[in-house]
């Protein structure tokens, strides 16, 4: 295993000519070829060339991720090039500077190219008032129904209309009027009257999701969008087509109406359903999560998720939290109600009593790097077998891996697992069985379904289990650490390829529940008398410092996109 | 005197002639391919060779050949635009598609010559290494499409079309694809789409410049059905023989839609800019002038997007004096030479060379209402200027039609046709939809206006009175 790490998993690329160009009057340089949407360089265009030089170019229809439409018209500029004389060569201004020819037609910043000496206007009363001209056709049909939209506040119509609208409309013909709440398909409900026509969701569902689904149908200012004639659309993409449109025409069943989106805080954090770990915001207000929004992370997910990981949250508020630390004394049948205090001092009491080789770990690729770093510490310690659980499913050519865990490779990089995870479950079940193990450590998973049934489990001397939800494994332990979701803690998980990427915590884990890697500290401190750190950045600092795989990497220097290691 | 001049329509009216390709023969027909085909390879001074293709590219330069589809961009210049290096196939598409209001001359050679642009079409293919070529005609025309079918099948079984033909190695495939009804489709990006199977939204350019993202993302060259019939006479009489009908930078001829209010509506073929505006109206040969009684009012005079001109209407052309030297030298619009460059300086366009009368018994707010039903119903609506902008027009202008017009409605719908054209949309649809606007509004302003004064005090006297009391803003 190796031991670099990079911030990129590819190679840097060639140096690329560089060109200078006028933005507003100022001189940048900026590179002759930028990643168009597929990420291959292709001519810098000039909104690209306006975003390196921090000149905002207003735009609808345009999306870096997106094949180019140039439909929405908002983007448009004036520009000059250096004027050619004669004999082909730069006509000069008597202080020798280039004279410029001022093109007569604007053109759209979006797909226009650069080119060497190029001036481009952003800024000029010619461009204002072609882009109020735009704002006001946009704006003619529009319901303006900002008080009851789920985009305000995340709108472009209303962004852009403090910049270019006018404060009265001379419209005093009959909008037109086109379908509302349209069930587009299990997930998306589209208003056709508040939709620009921007074709964002077409572009993206044809280009990206591969499920040419949606279109225009109708002619003109009567052109709405649709899904394919007695057709839902309905793949497990749709949702980024509500992240994506610009106004409030696409809106999540799930999210729709629930809240206002300016009073939500906004957290970084991880999806933990598959092992691809895309990057997302969690939304919360008052310790409740509302939705998870993709992060741009262009090392791994894009600006991208998939549905099924996007609405998978509500486990979060699940009536089947575990709140409580529960204890159940040997040979009695109901568990009881106890303290994190006296819970964590039997369990290192007991642990430390054990002796070694008779217990063994199962912990969840669920888990945080961090927490199954302790983990690996008791293992070394107790000289305990340990494995984890596979979790698989279907995977996808986009984004879903087939590795349900978020962190195999974490488990696999501290040692819990190998490098077929779930080798050692048999042997675990039959050193229960012929009375070796007679301490099983559990985490995140349910035993029951992995050959260990209660028949077996009633066998041990002792079951301690942590989990999140209820399950038949905790309902037969004999401890029960209730532990923190994903979003109620801070940590890092390492993907399917390689990239460590860290998380924050949105919310507040519920009644007694607490992060793992918090009592896990505790416990690995009481039966080994190793004081790590009590920081999760101190603490995955240390890992670092420890475990091979993991070596160079800092928490600070994790980021927001993560850091990749060779795996 | 202004004449005729039958160079494309030669034979099509002739009693007798007949679209099959036996008639065509008898009549000289594929003359013009087999001359091309023979051409051999020319040496040039500095010791290269010019293949024929390129020769016959040449001579299309030479003749000056300028589009007959609308927009009179240069033929020769068009095809020396197509990327020949990309290693990609060439297309060439025939754009059949005539659908401005007002224009009906592609339909005739279509119905009553089809071998000519066949012809025309395959010294063309030939020209540029083509070996794919579609005919991509409007959907409204069935006849014509059937005539074209047969037409190339017949073509196939001569072995002008086809595997090696006329045994000289080259292959061509040559298809009839029919639109499904939208003017947009015979915006060449539009077509290309609609070719390929999708909405005809027209393309952004850049990049896709047909000349080198075409149809399938290759190279692809676009004409009009007009101007290819005229590649087979250039190579029959020589470009530079070519060039001498018509007038400088206005080279041969063109077939000429005549309609609205003359005693001859039809349609002539003339040389470029050897007969006036006035004596295509008038002349007993051409439109043989007014009904009795009535006076001109307006013309359109390049389809019906190109901006109306007003009876009466002077304007400052550039001449030659009899010394060589440039003067400008004041034209009434009857006597404005119909060709690309005057219109042009009249601030208006030959176009699609469709001439529309307007007598003084029209109504010019009603006319103009009509024309924008027409663009409000074929924008495609991609882009937002014309989606919204062509639809609100109409919305006003139907208004003003049915009694609601209002005094500002004139500089209300100015206002908004200005907010369209000028490079502000993705295709040139936004100048059609916007330039009649523009134009009937900016010259007829005192009846726009009069109209709205009228529609105002009368409403005002149904509120003193009330009666039927309409909704300003339900009226279409
Ligand atoms: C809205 C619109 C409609 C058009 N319709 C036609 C048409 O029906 N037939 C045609 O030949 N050209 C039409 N054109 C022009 C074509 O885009 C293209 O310029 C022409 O086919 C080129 O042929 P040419 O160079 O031989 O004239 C249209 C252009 C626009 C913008
Ligand atoms: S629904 Fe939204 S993304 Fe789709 S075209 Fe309309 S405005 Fe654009
Ligand atoms: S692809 Fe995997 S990580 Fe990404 S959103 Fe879906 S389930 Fe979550
Ligand atoms: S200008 Fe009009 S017709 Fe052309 S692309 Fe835009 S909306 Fe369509
Ligand atoms: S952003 Fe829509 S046209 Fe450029």
């Amino acid at each position: 295993m190796s031991t670099t790490a990079t911030t990129e998993p590819k190679p840097a690329a060639p140096a690329i000519e560089k060109i200078k160009v006028k933005v507003d009057g100022r001189e940048i340089e900026v590179p002759k070829l930028m990643p168009d949407w597929t990420g291959k360089l292709t001519p810098t265009t000039m909104i690209q060339a306006c975003e390196l030089a921090k000149t905002d170019v207003p735009h609808y229809c345009y999306h870096p991720k997106l094949p180019i439409a140039g439909n929405c018209r908002m983007c448009l500029v004036e520009f000059g090039t250096p004027a050619l004389g004669p004999d082909r060569k730069p006509v000069l201004n008597p202080d020798g500077s280039a004279k410029i020819a001022k093109s007569p037609r604007p053109a759209i910043a979006c797909a226009t190219p650069i080119s060497p000496g190029m001036e481009i206007y952003n800024n000029t009363p010619a461009v204002k008032q072609m882009r109020e001209g735009v704002l006001e056709f946009l704006l003619i049909n529009h319901p303006l129904d900002c008080p009851i939209c789920d985009q305000a506040g995340e709108c472009k119509l209303q962004e852009y209309s403090v910049d270019y609208g006018q404060s009265a409309s001379r419209f005093v013909e009959a909008k037109v009027h086109k379908p509302k709440a349209v069930d587009l398909g299990p997930r998306i409900m589209l208003d056709d009257e508040r939709c620009i026509l921007c074709t964002r969701c077409v572009r993206f569902t044809r280009d990206i999701a591969g499920d040419d689904k949606l279109g225009i149908v109708n002619r003109g200012s009567y052109n709405t969008i649709a899904a394919y004639p007695g057709t839902q659309f309905d793949n497990n993409y749709t949702l980024n087509t509500v992240d994506i449109c610009p106004v409030g025409a696409l809106t999540s069943k799930d999210f729709r109406f629930q809240m206002r989106v300016w009073f939500l805080k906004e957290t970084k954090s991880l999806c933990n359903s598959c092992g691809t770990g895309c990057n997302v915001l969690v939304s919360s207000r008052e310790e409740k999560m509302y939705r998870y929004t993709p992060r741009e992370n262009d090392a791994v997910n894009g600006p991208w998720m998939c549905d099924a990981g996007r609405l998978n949250y509500k486990w979060v508020h699940s009536e089947n939290r575990l709140k409580d630390v529960l204890k159940r004394a040997v040979g009695q049948g109901t568990q009881v109600k106890t303290t994190w205090l006296t819970a964590i001092s039997e369990i290192s009491d007991l642990l430390k009593r054990t002796p070694v080789g008779s217990v063994a770990i199962i912990a969840s690729a669920k888990q945080t790097n961090e927490e199954l770093y302790l983990l690996a510490k008791l293992k070394t310690k107790l000289g305990a077998v340990s494995d984890s659980v596979e979790h698989t499913g279907a995977a996808d050519r986009l984004l879903v891996s087939a590795d349900k865990n978020p962190n195999t490779n974490g488990a696999r990089l501290n040692g819990i697992c190998f490098t077929e995870i779930g080798s050692n479950l048999p042997q675990i079940a039959q050193g229960i069985a012929s009375g070796k193990i007679k301490t099983l450590v559990v985490f995140g998973e349910d035993v029951t379904t992995q050959g260990i049934g209660p028949d077996l489990l009633a066998k041990l001397d002792t079951l301690i289990v942590s989990d999140i939800l209820s399950t038949p494994t905790t309902q037969l332990a004999h401890y029960v650490l209730p532990g923190a979701a994903h979003v109620e803690k801070r940590g890092s998980f390492t993907n399917t390829k390689g990239r460590v990427q860290k998380f924050m915590k949105a919310i507040e884990a519920p009644g007694d529940a607490r992060p793992e890697w918090e009592f896990l500290h505790d416990l690995v401190l009481n039966v080994t008398g190793l004081n790590g750190y009590v920081t999760i950045e101190g603490l995955f600092n240390q890992m670092a410092a420890e475990v091979p795989g993991f070596a160079g990497l800092t928490w600070a220097g994790l980021g927001d996109t993560g850091v990749t290691v060779t795996i | 005197m202004p004449q005729e001049y039958k160079l494309i329509l030669k034979h099509a009216d002739e009693p007798g002639y007949t679209p099959d390709i036996d008639c065509y023969l008898r009549h000289g027909g594929y003359e013009g391919l087999k001359k091309a085909l023979a051409i051999q390879p020319k040496d040039l001074p500095d010791g290269k060779k010019m293949s024929p293709q390129e020769q016959i590219r040449e001579d299309v330069k030479v003749s000056g050949l300028r589009g007959r589809g609308g927009a009179g961009f240069s033929c020769g210049l068009k095809w020396s635009f197509v990327d020949r290096r990309s290693g990609k196939p060439i297309y060439l598409i025939c754009n059949a598609d005539e659908s401005e209001p007002g224009t009906f001359k592609d339909r005739q050679i279509m119905h009553k010559d089809p071998h000519q642009l066949i012809e025309g079409m395959i010294i063309s293919c030939f020209a540029n290494d083509v070996h794919l070529a579609y005919i991509y005609i409007r959907g409204e025309m069935p006849e014509g499409a059937k005539i074209l079918i047969k037409a190339l099948a017949e073509a196939r079984a001569k072995n002008f079309l086809g595997k090696n033909i006329l045994g000289t190695g080259y292959d061509l495939e040559m298809y009839v694809h029919r639109g499904a009804g939208a003017y947009i489709c015979g915006e060449e990006t539009g077509l290309i789409e609609s070719l390929e199977g999708k909405r005809p939204y027209p393309r952004i350019k850049p990049p896709y410049f047909p000349a080198v993202l075409g149809l399938w993302m290759c190279p692809t060259i676009v004409n009009n059905v007009e101007t290819l019939c005229n590649v087979k006479h250039i190579v029959e009489m020589g470009g530079a023989n070519f060039a001498k009908l018509g007038t400088p930078n206005n080279t041969g001829t063109r077939i000429v839609s005549l309609s609205g209010q003359v005693k001859r509506p039809g349609y002539y073929e003339i040389e470029v800019g050897k007969a006036t505006l006035g004596e295509l109206i008038n002349d007993p040969k051409f439109g043989g002038g007014l009904r009795d009684g009535r006076k001109l009012k307006a013309i359109i005079p390049g389809g019906s997007s190109s901006k109306v001109l007003k009876a009466g209407e002077k304007f400052k052309l550039k001449k030659k004096d009899a010394e060589g030297r440039e003067v400008l030298v004041e034209t009434d619009m009857l006597d404005l030479p119909y060709d690309f460059d005057s219109l042009a300086q009249a601030g208006t366009m030959s176009g699609s060379s469709a001439i529309i009368v307007m007598d003084d018994s029209v109504d010019i707010v009603e006319t103009l209402a009509n024309l924008s039903e027409f663009y409000a119903h074929e924008s495609c609506g991609q882009c937002t200027p014309c989606r919204e902008g062509a639809l609100w027009m109409n919305k006003a202008l139907q208004r003003m039609a049915h009694g609601q017009g209002r005094a500002g409605d004139a500089d209300y719908l100015v206002k908004i046709a200005d907010n369209i054209p000028g490079g502000r949309t993705i295709c040139a649809f936004g100048e059609a939809c916007s330039w009649p606007v523009q134009s009937f509004v900016g010259k007829f302003k005192d009846e726009f206006v009069a109209k709205g004064v009228a529609d105002e005090a009368r409403r005002a006297k149904e509120v003193a009175a009330p009666g039927e009391i309409k909704q300003l803003a339900g009226a279409h």
